[in-house]
């Protein structure tokens, strides 16, 4: 593998799972518990397109292949998108949705903080963007998980039952392929498997903080960077993809 | 002061074209008719997320899906900015959700249309946001003060989406076969609806009286349908879209077009409940309020709590 082909892997699931939570989050379009929540959501909803499309407009340049940002986040089949598997667990009800975030968010306030100084100015530009943002959507899932964590007896179960079933699929996030371990050499990606410790500790912190048990399970499932992915995943592009896939001609 | 020296004041301050405050005595006529306004703006904002909100996942392109979720997210804001307006004259955002669940509040007929094509984004956009703009830049002028103050804060997001959606329907007739056909479809389904936003004939509107009065309307129903249509039938023309009405043309000697007669049938039947997605929006807006009730139930258990410890 060159150097040039893992930083444009690198981007993909940089990108994709950007491009995939921001779809998730854009599910709860005029579906909020409450106006002012409804457009908070669309608002990450929001930050995610414009990071997606930052990432996936760097890979297609980075490819050389002439290929858009549109190209590479409407025209891939399933098994070439390397999301981690959490971004595209069904957006459930709300406390699955705020746990979901502050389980990614938290991920990524460590990962961006990274690369930031990646020696790639073009990802630390983007980085920079990003880090702002995270800041913000960490922010708001960790104070709504202490509302639902400790506001009623059904809203502490709900989050309690969120964070039970996602668990498995955190683990994926702090994996290192071949592609990410040349990147960590060349001071571009980050050493994904050392910011696992610090994960831990920042999520125990907010969820006992919202009297929310942390998970005893161990077992993790993975794949998304092999692009093996959950059955979900087929149906999300399925509709993200429709109308470039029934209009191949079509400029949008 | 008695009832009749309250009406007299404010009927003079309104001649005076000043602006009617929330702290400002008001005849209670004048509050419960803004209110039923107000509240009705507010949740044609937000039912109109749903026929829009429809294409949100399938969007075909980031960039558009991005200006599609930020319009969304716009109409949101504004049905925010509209029931702090409404709560103003004493009811609250609950009573007045309430109030639409039970059908004692409208909402605007446009949006029990379905958005069945990737072009309805654009007809959306162009047609319906342009008719609304037209509506609400007289409104800017509106006697009272908050609703004035919303209406200019609303005025310069909606020319956005105007031309956002206008953009979307020329890049269409720009493209494909396919794509020319969807606009023109889209163009079809939402042109004599967007008229219809407008109400009744003036001859046939005889409730607007007060209104005029109390200068809440500014404009009557066919001057403004007429503005809209002048300034629509232009902007077909030059991407190349027919408008549906083969009684369209341009009146010389009234500088204006005459348009064929409005299917006011059609129209009534959706106001009481019979258009294509009357059900399906109001149970939609129900299932998520109810489904959220949790949520709203533990955001103010937290904040009981909150308080207590402070
Ligand atoms: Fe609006
Ligand atoms: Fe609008």
């Amino acid at each position: 593998m060159t150097k040039q082909e893992a930083l444009y892997q690198y981007l993909l699931q940089l990108g994709d799972n950007a491009l995939i939570q921001s779809h998730r989050l854009s599910e709860w379009c005029s579906k909020g518990p409450i106006l002012e929540e409804d457009l908070a959501l669309t608002n990450i909803a929001l930050d995610y397109i414009g990071r997606a499309q930052n990432l996936l407009h760097y890979a297609g340049e980075v490819e050389g292949k002439g290929q858009s940002a549109d190209q590479l986040a409407y025209r891939r089949p399933e098994h070439q998108y390397y999301n981690n598997l959490i971004a595209e667990m069904p957006k459930g009800d709300f406390a699955f949705t705020i746990a979901k975030q502050l389980l990614i968010s938290t991920y990524e306030l460590l990962l961006y903080t990274e690369l930031c100084h990646s020696k790639d100015e073009t990802l630390a530009g983007i980085a920079g963007k990003a880090i702002k943002e995270v800041r913000y959507h960490w922010t708001h899932s960790r104070d709504w998980c202490y509302r639902l964590g400790k506001g009623t007896v059904l809203s502490n179960e709900l989050l309690q039952q969120a964070v039970n079933d996602l668990w498995m699929y955190t683990g994926e996030q702090f994996e290192m392929g071949a592609e990410e371990e040349l990147m960590l050499k060349e001071v571009i990606g980050c050493d994904n498997k050392a910011l696992q410790n610090k994960w831990l500790e920042m999520v125990e912190t907010v969820l006992s903080d919202s009297n929310i048990k942390i998970p005893t399970a161990t077992y993790n499932q993975s794949g998304g960077r092999k692009g093996i992915h959950t059955e979900n995943m087929g149906h999300i592009l399925s509709e993200m993809q429709y109308l470039q896939r029934a209009y191949p001609e079509a400029i949008w | 002061m008695d009832a009749i020296a309250i009406e007299n004041a404010f009927q003079e301050k309104i001649d005076k074209d000043l602006n009617i405050e929330p702290k400002d005595q008001m005849p209670e006529k004048y509050r419960l008719h803004l209110i039923r306004q107000i509240s009705q703006h507010a949740h044609s904002e937000v039912i109109g997320m749903q026929p829009e909100g429809n294409w949100i996942t399938r969007a075909p392109s980031l960039r558009s899906k991005q200006i599609l979720l930020a319009k969304i997210q716009d109409e949101g804001g504004h049905g925010l900015y509209l029931y702090s307006a409404a709560e103003t004259l004493g009811i609250s955002r609950e009573e007045m959700i309430e109030q639409l669940h039970s059908g004692k509040a409208k909402y605007s007929n446009i949006f029990n249309y379905p958005s069945l094509n990737w072009a309805d984004i654009g007809a959306i956009g162009w047609l319906v946001d342009g008719a609304a703009i037209v509506n609400q830049v007289s409104l800017q002028r509106t006697s009272y003060g908050p609703y004035a103050r919303a209406m200019v804060r609303i005025c310069k997001e909606e020319s956005f989406h105007q031309r956002q959606g206008y953009e979307i329907m020329a890049n269409m007739m720009k493209g494909t076969n396919e794509q020319k056909a969807m606009a023109q479809d889209a163009m079809n389904r939402w042109w004599w609806p967007s008229l219809m936003m407008f109400g009744p004939h003036d001859s046939d509107s005889p409730n607007s009286g007060n209104a005029f009065k109390w200068k809440i309307k500014r404009q009557s129903n066919d001057v403004l349908r007429q503005r809209f249509i002048d300034k629509t039938v232009q902007q077909a023309e030059v991407i190349g879209l027919s408008i549906p009405d083969k009684d369209l043309k341009w009146n010389e000697e009234k500088q204006c077009y005459d348009h064929g007669e409005i299917n006011w049938e059609e129209f009534n039947q959706v106001i009481n409940g019979n258009g294509p997605c009357n059900k399906q929006r109001m149970a939609h807006h129900i299932k998520y309020h109810n489904e959220g009730a949790w949520v709203r139930e533990a955001a103010a258990a937290y904040q009981k709590h909150i308080n207590e410890l402070n």
